[in-house]
């Protein structure tokens, strides 16, 4: 280790915490400090002094590592904590994972860029976002402890050397349990900076790397699992939201007086848009809201019916005006111009919805005296890690507590704080009493904010070699980076490209869904590939071999998903396979699956799916192999199933039965997915699955049958469609 | 307001209730017991599958006024121990769950499966647990478990 680069004193040290990570332990580290055996008084005085704890020690030797990130399945509750303990050389055996306390000044990521420091649990950034940092907070505490045991045994640091749970002094024959140390803990003065150098070498990893049980998965197969909607608390009312379906419309209650003679009826509570209830019991408060008569205004989206919207794409695409150009590279008209052959092609998406499985729902308490409030949510956070509430109830920030729970299900839906403002408002009315908010199923879906329908129009030029030459690429829809995401392929080597965006709103609710824009922006981009390779006499993979000669990182995913689709031998009769490419949050992946087709029914099935990722360092192999199977399955649930439709600004559907998601008679034979091995830097996986399956289900289908699919989702009624035409 | 007499994992519990309400609601909301979740409040999902008198049923379907206290219900608190059937060792083994909330009635449709069938193909399996949504796709991992669970337990007896 390097001579100490920042001299810090202790006192600065403590009071600098929230730009330091650093280690606080219950009766032990501090101990003259804070001798504290009940979690309770702990969290109290970390919170009085504002003091970072990343890890707590007992006397046991059991080590606690906070974990900043939300818990939504994507196994931050164990990947985290694994890098962490990675560098302090702690041992798993002896460690709980526990999420950190909402404060994003002490506990968030500057990996979002420069707004500071955030707790968000979205666009798959959190193990890239947080790897830096808990790499450091672990080195900074194993540096703790081999200071003290230095002190300890007056020898200096330089003798001292760890094994896992333990600290030795190798030349005196002494070693002592991380536990044990506790009494003769002390910060030192000053910290080396570790740098990468001072870090531990990857090659040297025994946690990242391999394969832990994630340490969720006890509690999620007993029902003790902890989710927002689990939540009780003695005099808990609850709150329930009737909100339409026209999205904006404002709500006139008829019969205010009659429901409020309703069992169990506390308040009734307007908001512009939705018209709360509060009641004593749940079945209460439902039987209510299904007696209100309302009547709902207009709203922007009267009128908008979304199966003609292309119509009105089509025609703004066809605009010589441009909208917002989010790509310049060359001169693509030159590439038109000088073009031996050009290809334009449409391709459309409608809303898809999230569907997580939990529906929406907190519970917030707001104090008698109204001066703070306690809240339980399943949250992706976000900007604001106290999600909108303290505003909503006039407090500070710091007079709200935030307690994370397990989500049941993110996917995007869950870093919105609609319903956490919900929930507030209505707990205003009532302070003294938690309240607890449910969407019902019902709610989530109507008053869902989906993934934006978008017309996506791709140019392409091909110049007098036979390669292409230029790319265009034109999204019209609304939400700007919702639709806009996934536009760029710098991935292939094609010299002038051009995209921009047309937006356009019908005032319906969007939000971030997997995979983002990547979804609808990545099917247009490897078709477009699939119909020029074709069209040009080529093999799809062999124009694709061409086109990343110069990204051999990407090449490798290529290359490696076709040995592993080959390794199946021949495609077996009535059957085709098609594949597709892409980056998404920095991880690359090809994947290629293999379908067939019901022609009497229009009904795809997909039998395999290979896919081959590289993700940079890989934290959990196998967690990230379930990350890309549940992405690539939740992908081919919205490319052959899912559709929001709108008729008169109202959403048409309501629950599972309308709106259908996979099944378990409808999954693959198989999933298979290869890790490619590297050495950089981690990067994220859970959206990496999804956005590949549209690409290469339309690509095998085209392959099967010679006719294109170029709307998602490819519903039953519309592949029979169009083998017909 | 009335009052009803439920046998719940082997235990007895008395709930004051509107008529009408459903199970769903006062296994959660009145007993705690939260492990059976709510999904949709129509059987189209199966993340409140519970068993009565030990066939699979939709929590959320079952008026409280059709039950009979002499019914046996089972949630998958009850459905072992120390949470050591064969099914729950599978979960942990195969790393099943992803954000978790499906996966109890996941279990409990699994349950009765090998209940009335120990040693079902793959198919067999996929049509029985066809009624349980999951949206993080952990299917694959799902009829892993199963699989295991089938194989340990026949190898057991």
């Amino acid at each position: 280790m390097k001579p100490i680069i920042h001299p810090m004193n202790r006192r600065k040290f403590l009071k600098s915490s929230g730009s330091v990570a650093l280690l606080i332990g219950v009766s032990g580290i501090l101990p003259q400090v804070v001798s504290c055996t009940d979690d309770k008084d702990l969290h109290e005085y970390l919170e009085k002094h504002n003091i970072t704890s990343w890890v707590r020690i007992s006397k046991d030797g059991q080590v606690t590592i906070y974990n900043p990130a939300a818990e939504m399945g994507q196994g931050s509750m164990t990947s985290l904590p694994a890098i962490f303990a990675e560098e302090m050389d702690a041992d798993w055996n002896l460690v709980t994972v526990e999420f950190s306390p909402q404060e994003s000044a002490i506990y968030g990521s500057d990996g979002w860029g420069p707004n500071g420091k955030i707790m968000l649990s979205a666009g798959s950034r959190v193990t890239s976002g947080y790897y830096p940092i808990m790499r450091k907070a672990g080195a900074q505490a194993r540096h703790i402890l081999m200071y003290s045991a230095a002190r300890h045994w007056e020898v200096p640091i330089e003798a001292i050397s760890t094994r896992p749970g333990t600290v030795i002094y190798a030349e005196g024959n002494k070693e002592l349990g991380f536990g044990e140390l506790i009494p003769y803990l002390e910060i030192p003065e000053t910290f080396p900076e570790f740098g990468e150098g001072e870090l531990k070498d990857p090659n040297d990893y025994r946690l990242v790397g391999k394969d832990l049980a994630r340490t969720d998965i006890p509690a999620k197969i007993n029902g003790s699992a902890q989710f927002a909607i689990d939540v009780r608390l003695p005099d808990m009312l609850y709150g329930i939201l009737e909100r339409g379906a026209l999205h904006g419309a404002r709500p006139t209650l008829e019969n205010e007086a009659e429901i409020l003679t309703m069992a169990g009826i506390q308040k009734i509570v307007p908001f512009d848009y939705a018209i709360g209830i509060i009641g004593t019991t749940l079945e209460q408060t439902l039987a209510a809201r299904k007696k209100l008569q309302i009547s709902w205004s207009d709203a922007k989206a009267s009128g908008f019916n979304s199966r003609e919207v292309f119509q009105k794409y089509e025609k703004i695409a066809d605009q010589p005006e441009g909208g917002q150009i989010l790509v310049e590279k060359g001169n693509f008209k030159e590439s038109l111009r000088t073009a031996s052959k050009t290809y334009r092609i449409d391709f459309k998406n409608d809303y898809v919805y999230h569907a997580q499985m939990e529906p929406l729902n907190a519970v917030i308490q707001l104090a008698e005296d109204g001066r703070q409030a306690e809240v339980w949510v399943g949250s992706q956070q976000g900007f604001d890690s106290k999600l909108g509430i303290p505003e909503a109830l006039g407090l500070e920030p710091v007079k709200v507590k935030i307690n994370l729970q397990y989500l049941g299900g993110g996917f995007g839906r869950r870093s919105m704080t609609d319903f956490t403002t919900e929930c507030a408002l209505l707990a205003k009315q009532v302070p003294g009493r938690p309240l607890k908010l449910i969407w019902t199923r019902e709610d989530d879906v109507r008053y869902g904010a989906f993934r934006p329908l978008s017309l996506q129009r791709i140019t392409a030029a091909i110049d007098s070699r036979g390669k292409i030459s230029g790319f265009s690429h034109l999204v019209v829809g609304d939400g700007g980076n919702l639709v806009a995401s996934g536009i760029r392929n710098e991935f292939y080597e094609i010299p002038n490209q051009f995209a921009e965006l047309r937006e356009e709103s019908e005032g319906i609710r969007l939000k971030h869904w997997r995979a983002v824009g990547h979804g609808p922006n990545k099917f247009a981009i490897e078709c477009m590939i699939d119909e020029i390779a074709l069209d040009q006499g080529r093999e799809p993979v062999d124009l694709r071999r061409e086109l990343m000669q110069q990204s051999p990182r990407a090449l490798a995913t290529l290359e490696e998903a076709v040995a592993m689709a080959d390794a199946y031998g021949p495609v077996p009769d009535g059957r085709a396979r098609g594949m597709a490419f892409l980056e998404r949050s920095g991880t690359l992946s090809t994947g290629i699956c293999e379908i067939s087709v019901d022609r009497a029914t229009g009904k795809i099935r997909v039998h395999h799916f290979w896919s081959a990722v590289d993700a940079g360092i890989v934290i959990q192999p196998d967690n990230v192999k379930a990350q890309m199977e549940g992405g690539i399955l939740m992908g081919i649930s919205s490319v052959l199933y899912e559709r929001i439709t709108i008729e008169n600004g109202m959403v048409q559907q309501s629950n599972f039965h309308d709106y259908q998601i996979l099944r378990m008679q409808d999954i693959p034979d198989s999933v298979e997915i290869s890790l490619l091995d590297s050495r950089e830097l981690p990067q994220g996986v859970g959206e990496s699955g999804t956005p590949l399956v549209a690409c290469a289900i339309a690509n095998a289908f085209a392959k099967l049958t010679g006719k294109r699919l170029r709307h998602l989702p490819f519903t039953a009624e519309r592949v029979s469609e169009v083998l017909q035409a | 307001m009335a009052s009803y007499n439920l046998n719940i994992n082997s235990k007895s519990y008395t709930v004051e209730t509107t008529e009408g309400t459903s199970l769903l609601w006062i296994l959660r909301e009145h007993l705690g017991l939260t492990g059976t979740k709510y999904g949709c409040g129509i059987a189209q999902c199966g993340t409140c599958t519970i068993h009565i008198d030990g066939k699979p049923s939709k929590a959320c379907m079952i008026e409280i006024d059709s039950l009979q206290d002499t019914q046996k219900i089972t949630t998958i608190e009850g459905l072992s121990k120390d949470g050591d059937h064969p099914l729950q060792q599978a979960w942990v083994a195969a790393q099943a769950p992803q954000c978790g909330y499906c996966q109890s009635g996941q279990i409990m449709q699994a349950a009765a499966l090998l209940e009335s069938n120990p040693n079902p193909d793959e198919a067999e399996i996929k049509e029985y647990m066809n009624g349980n949504l999951c949206r993080c796709g952990t299917y694959l991992r799902i009829v892993k478990a199963i699989q295991l669970a089938s194989q340990n337990n026949l190898a057991g007896r």
